[in-house]
């Protein structure tokens, strides 16, 4: 039986467990003629998630565990003989899968019966041409035992399958007969309904911080396989960055750090006084009507898509600085330079900047502002000597997080500041940045050995960690900021 | 000698003329009517004091005196408010110098997230009242003495003025006020986030500051209206019930609503 038709029956059960549930405490209750603890429809809740629940837990866990348990043991099956000169014990494990969904599908279109498949053999029938038919194509002559493990791995899926069914359509009954026994007037309901709720709650939020683990994981794991084959004193202070997919390359991430950080600060010298005045202007100035209408249209910038944006630094900015900056002052001839993904990329960050910085500004208490106009200050001495230094952690906050968006930024610096890893200071240069360079190394027909592709992962961490110090320290100074007004 | 020479009476004159005179005043918040035909005179180095009970509208008016309200895009003021004879609500007047000689100190401390020093030397460094840090110095020193708060943090200017206490905090804004060298302070139930003791300080400084200062006080407490102040007016629901000096109004109130209220039938 497939999974999906499994887990509708198991939903099924708990429908079904729902109504029994309600009518059960209903119908106790005026047996026993006392009051139920909690609303009916809670006794019907109760059945169905303990119906529901712990068989699904169980087809996932089960779903998670079988395959590993029978690729290793039929991958024991496969002598070292069978393994070709220079191939991997995994890719014969990838031809033993397919021959077996291979002879499932010869099963269902080719009127193969079980008992021809015990009685079919690998040295006397013609396996590859009579896959071939159903349209599994395999590279050579299938070896005897290849063929019996994937004979092997067939059945012990299916058997797998079988008990899997059995099991869990057991629990489902079991754990849900054993809930409708419990089903009294005087039983909590309610507060289990509860208890489930936030393990619900609980489940959903461990879910993020466990990819965070996992990506993290592998990306350690990765850059630690890289760092075994390239020195880390290479990748951390060469200031070359030139990689030869034949192998002796050089990987110094110092001038896609340089690219990373230029770039950066050119975008945020754009959106920093561009984003703090809108956020002025929005927050003191502006009257309702108009900020209601301003305010979404800004953050309609944060919605852009940034291939988009790319493609604006591309085909406008970039020639633009180009004809009429770069080359009237004989700075250079390229249109992808820093300047133009800077400028474009801090036009992308002003709503992160404005949008965080105006509900900042909103959040000084107006006994501030009454203060200080009660003073005989004008709107502008306000601003600028009482709020903004009483929003300035918060600010500071909302800046670092459009810092570290804007170090993670990739597209608008592929189309906009070009490919090439420099180390200079002339702004209208092309130069690179570490997503970009992960992007590279990353994309073609390469395999995960070398130092070449592995760097990515070496970059990529080196990225990460930047990021989190910056979202980490950005998190500390709007925490600390909040504590002041509550 | 009954009669006076000129400059004497032209003395007695100006000292009797109110600082403040309200003429028919009207308060409109967006289409409710807040505050209707108020007429009041407040004298000169004196305390009056607003009573009446919650949304009676005695701080809307206090408000309009230094025209806070403005701050409200729909609060609307109509009638003549004069100060020194000049009317408040004249296109030509400057509400930010207004405010400068009408000094406010609001009902919950609101000191800047500056330092104790910066806080008071705020104002004097906006108007300009300084022209170096000696001077600046002095009004400082001179402002929180007059708050009577200097003993207490001479020690620690530079310390942020939110870590002192709520009853220090209201001085410090008291303080804040008297710096920018204002004729008028309005103050907007000053001590009603304050505990007793603080009470008691900030009430013994409003009697001082009463020889240089006209002030202007809105409490919830008739007790405190009482201590402090020299006349009183009665609120309820808009409308300048009655005014006159606080012994009066306290022990023989012409009206019945002040009765009940002053005797605590309601509010």
């Amino acid at each position: 039986m497939s999974v999906g038709i499994l887990i509708l029956i198991v939903l099924g059960l708990a429908l079904l467990g729902y109504f029994v549930g309600r009518q059960r405490a209903l119908s106790k209750a005026a047996n026993e003629g006392r009051k139920l603890h909690s609303l009916p429809s809670y006794y019907g809740q109760f059945l169905a998630l303990f119906t529901a629940v712990p068989a699904l837990i169980l087809l996932a866990a089960w779903l998670f565990v079988q395959p590993m348990l029978i690729e290793s043991h039929v991958s024991g099956l496969i002598p070292d003989s069978a393994i070709p000169e220079g191939g991997a014990r995994s890719l014969v494990m990838s031809d033993v899968r397919r021959i077996a969904d291979g002879l499932d599908a010869l099963m269902e279109q080719g009127g193969l019966g079980e008992e021809d498949l015990t009685r079919m053999r690998a040295d006397l029938t013609n396996i590859r041409s009579r896959l071939a038919e159903v349209g599994i194509a395999l590279g050579s002559n299938v070896p005897v035992e290849v063929f019996d493990a994937a004979k092997t791995y067939r059945s012990e899926k299916n058997t797998g399958s079988l008990l899997m069914t059995i099991a869990v359509l057991g629990l489902s009954l079991a754990s849900g007969g054993w809930a409708f026994m419990r089903i009294r007037p005087e039983l909590r309901a309610r507060n289990n309904s509860e208890t489930f709720v936030k393990a619900l709650l609980l489940g959903s939020s461990l879910v993020a911080i466990l990819t965070t683990v996992g990506i993290v994981g592998s990306l350690l794991f990765e850059t630690f396989h890289f760092f075994q084959i390239y020195p880390a004193k290479d990748f951390f202070f060469s200031t070359v960055w030139n990689p030869q997919f034949r192998g002796g390359s050089d990987l110094g991430i110092l001038p896609l750090l340089w690219g990373t950080f230029y770039v950066s600060f050119v975008a945020l010298v754009v959106a920093v006084p561009i984003g703090l005045m809108i956020a002025i202007y929005l927050s003191e100035y502006a009257g309702r009507a108009l900020r209601n209408l301003a305010k979404p249209a800004i953050e309609v910038l944060a919605g852009i898509p940034t291939i988009v944006y790319g493609l604006f630094a591309l085909i406008t900015v970039g020639p633009f600085l180009r004809d009429w900056i770069a080359q009237p002052m004989g700075l250079g001839t390229s249109s992808s330079s820093v300047l133009t993904a800077g400028l474009v990329m801090g036009i992308m960050l002003i709503p992160f900047v404005s949008s965080l910085s105006d509900d900042i500004i909103n959040a000084v208490p107006q006994a501030m502002r009454d203060g200080s106009y009660g003073l005989g200050a004008t709107q502008s001495e306000t601003i600028r000597q009482v709020i903004l230094p009483a929003a300035l952690p918060g600010v500071v906050g909302a800046i670092l997080l459009a810092a570290s968006r804007a170090i993670g930024e990739t597209m608008i610096v592929v189309l906009g500041a070009g490919a090439a890893a420099r180390l200079g200071l002339n702004p209208f240069d092309a130069m690179t940045t570490v997503t970009v360079k992960i992007v590279s190394q990353l994309t073609g027909d390469t395999e995960f050995a070398s130092p070449e592709t592995l760097v990515a992962f070496a970059l990529g961490l080196t990225l990460f960690v930047f990021t989190l110090g910056l979202n980490v320290l950005a998190l500390y100074i709007v925490r600390k900021y909040r504590e002041q007004y509550e | 000698m009954n009669q006076m020479t000129e400059v004497e009476q032209k003395a007695v004159e100006m000292l009797n003329e109110p600082k403040i005179v309200a003429r028919n005043v009207q308060v409109y918040y967006g289409d409710t009517h807040a505050i209707k035909d108020v007429d009041v005179d407040i004298p000169a180095q004196s305390v009056t004091a607003f009573i009446g009970p919650s949304g009676c509208g005695k701080s809307t008016f206090l408000r309009t005196l230094n025209r806070m309200n403005d701050t409200i895009d729909i609060c609307r003021v109509e009638g003549d408010i004069l100060i020194d004879g000049e009317d408040v609500y004249d296109p030509k007047v400057d509400p930010v110098q207004l405010r400068a000689k009408v000094g406010m100190v609001f009902q919950k401390p609101n000191p800047f997230p500056k330092s104790i020093y910066d806080n008071v030397a705020y104002g004097p460094r906006i108007h300009g009242l300084s022209r170096n840090k000696t001077e600046l110095d002095e009004i400082v020193t001179s402002s929180l003495q007059k708050a009577g708060l200097w003993d207490e943090v001479k020690d620690r200017l530079d310390a942020p003025g939110t870590g002192l206490s709520g009853g220090q905090q209201q001085r410090l804004c008291i303080a804040r006020a008297i710096a920018v060298n204002p004729e008028i302070i309005l103050m907007d139930e000053p001590c009603s986030a304050l505990d007793p003791i603080a009470t008691a300080k900030v009430e013994e400084l409003i009697d001082e500051l009463r020889e240089n200062y006209t002030i202007v006080i809105v409490t919830h407490s008739m007790q405190q209206a009482a201590r402090v102040s020299q006349r009183t007016a009665f609120f309820h629901l808009g409308v300048l019930v009655e005014e006159g000096p606080t012994e009066d109004i306290f022990t023989n109130p012409h009206d019945k609503r002040t009765q009940d209220y002053i005797t605590g039938r309601f509010g």
